[in-house]
């Protein structure tokens, strides 16, 4: 355990060093706390100082959106990148299991995707300075927001797997994060109900989407089922990418 | 320490490799041969575990690849074709990844790096990005890599691609060295490569083992090999052919080159002739005849001719990826 503990931390480090020394990274920090800024204090019908209200309602509820398009903007190099440089034969020679690789760049693109809503810490000072909010609600929307991260990230891991090409990676990765949010949109879930009378239904894609789930976080509520929800879509989509890779090998 | 057997893999309805067996031993450096396309790399991607064999078994050491690939693959230093590397990092960077991914911490990995580091001759890029250096320099960062554990088995694909004369002629002497203690197996399309630095060499085509031997025992097979080359003056053309043709060793004698002062002439020896007996059997008549020899040597036989007549069989098809 330990040594398979050493190879993650090993390929994490990499690959944090790889978003660190190219411009990926720093260009993503600023786009990602502009536009948080952005959404949160000019845009939607109550926006931050109109709203009323000491809470960050008005920025965690940008955030499916915004990491619709920035999250796959992360993940798309994951394996493409591997597979374009050839890189991926040198890692899987490696006396290291696929899962650790696959884990251990899991892992880095998820800590500095955490890093990035961590260095959006000056709206909490903010709200607090403001007012007084519920910070457990807050802290509980992070938290939700970082589950919310990681299951976009681990489809764009997957997608990444499929094709050498970041850019039809990119898309392949919007397209699926899209609908895990369409399928609890409310003009989504309404349009549904009036095709079908079986509220299982209805249920049964609106239990799909990040939406429904990420809700639970933003009133402040750390239900099991929510995590359960992202850790397993987490586990799915990893699994899922470690089978596509196996499969490019076999040929 | 190498074992294969009966290694097969196919993509799709294309048959890559073909039952291909050999084994490779400690103090061994097999030269693996081929035309493009031929089933090199695809074996040797079999070989390090990259992909899975459709059929037979590869053993290192004691591990199969596909049963324990973990402790099988601990033993294997690999170096891919075209020496891929991570283009955002520096060639430390890179290094002290390879070696962690070993196994390696502390004092041992550090020492690790700086031996493979002088080793390949990397110290002035050592803090250079990949994505800059030169072709050579991105090679070699990738050999010290394989290198980094001091395996015991080295699996190195075209390891010479790209290098310049006085490189490629350092990576041979380094393979050559390093074969006395591990069992090493690289593939080439360059032949003179062969006769540097292998013990035994494999010419594979189409999938499949055609050749297997030592290179002078694979130039045994050339249509030159033991044939005798002799420029005289003093003598024509016809009367050296006659006079030739009476030696009990010789079967034929081809002109290569009439000129008015000498002649140049290969003369093929009788199967059963011994090593050395049909040139001293052309030197005697020479000195007999009062012919003034200019060149007289026996011919070794050339790997290169080999080599085409053994794969001369149209263009093989495209290797797959």
């Amino acid at each position: 355990m330990n040594t398979s503990f050493g190879n993650i931390k090993a390929v994490a480090k990499r690959e944090l060093i790889g978003y660190f020394s190219s411009p990926v990274a720093y260009v993503f920090l600023v786009i990602f706390l502009l536009l948080s800024g952005f959404f949160t204090f000019m845009v939607g019908g109550a926006p931050f100082f109109k709203f009323g209200q000491a809470s960050l309602v008005t920025f965690f509820i940008w955030q499916p959106w915004m990491f619709l398009f920035l999250v796959p903007a992360v993940g798309m190099r994951l394996w493409s990148e591997e597979r374009r440089l050839g890189t991926m034969e040198l890692l899987l020679t490696m006396p290291i299991t696929s899962w650790q690789a696959i884990v251990g760049k899991f892992l880095a693109s998820w800590l500095f995707l955490a890093l990035a809503l961590f260095l959006t810490f000056p709206l909490v000072m903010t709200v607090n300075y403001l007012g007084s909010p519920d910070n457990g609600v807050i802290f509980c929307s992070y938290i939700g927001c970082l589950f919310m991260a990681g299951g976009y990230l681990a489809i764009s891991c997957m997608t990444s797997a499929i094709t050498r090409n970041q850019v039809v990676s990119f898309i392949l990765s919007v397209v699926i994060c899209l609908f895990l949010i369409l399928a609890g949109f409310p003009p989504i879930t309404e349009f549904l109900s009036r095709l079908t009378s079986k509220p299982w239904i209805v249920d049964g894609v609106a239990a799909l989407s990040v939406i429904t789930h990420f809700e639970g976080f933003q009133k402040g509520v750390l239900d099991s089922r929510d995590v359960i929800f992202f850790l397993s879509l987490i586990g799915f989509s990893l699994f899922t990418t470690g089978v596509i890779l196996r499969g490019h090998r076999a040929g | 320490m190498i074992k294969v057997q009966n290694l097969s893999k196919s993509f799709g309805p294309k048959v890559a490799v073909n039952g291909v067996s050999f084994t490779v031993e400690r103090g061994e450096v097999l030269g693996f041969l081929g035309p493009n396309g031929a089933g090199k790399s695809t074996t040797m991607r079999m070989v390090t575990g990259f992909i899975p064999p459709s059929a037979g078994t590869v053993r290192i050491g004691e591990f199969d690849i596909i049963e324990q690939p973990i402790p099988a693959k601990r033993l294997i230093g690999y170096l891919p074709e075209n020496a891929p590397a991570y283009t955002d990092m520096t060639v430390y960077g890179f290094l002290n990844f390879t070696a962690e991914l070993r196994g390696l911490r502390g004092d041992g990995k550090t020492k690790a790096i700086h031996r493979v580091v002088e080793m390949c001759f990397l110290e002035s890029v050592l803090y250079q990005s990949v994505e800059t250096l030169s072709k050579g320099y991105r090679h070699r960062t990738c050999f010290a890599q394989s290198i980094i554990h001091d395996p015991d088995v080295l699996v190195l694909d075209e390891p010479t691609d790209g290098l310049d004369p006085n490189q490629k002629h350092e990576v041979r002497g380094l393979i050559r060295r390093m074969g006395v203690r591990k069992a090493i197996v690289f593939s080439t399309h360059i032949l003179e490569e062969v006769e540097a630095a292998c013990t035994r060499a494999i010419i594979i085509d189409r999938g499949q083992i055609v050749a297997n031997g030592t290179p002078a025992e694979l130039k045994q097979r050339s249509e030159v090999a033991g044939a005798v080359t002799l420029r005289v003056g003093g003598v024509n053309a016809s009367a050296l052919g006659q006079k030739i043709s009476q030696l009990s060793g010789a079967r034929k004698t081809t002109v290569l080159k009439d000129e008015q002062s000498c002649v140049t002439a290969r003369i093929y020896p009788q199967p059963n002739c011994r090593n050395g007996e049909l040139a001293r059997g052309i030197y005697e008549t020479a000195a007999r005849e009062g012919w003034k020899i200019e060149e007289l040597h026996t011919e070794e036989g050339r790997l290169d001719e080999v080599f085409r007549s053994i794969t001369m069989s149209d263009t093989a098809p495209e290797e797959g990826k």
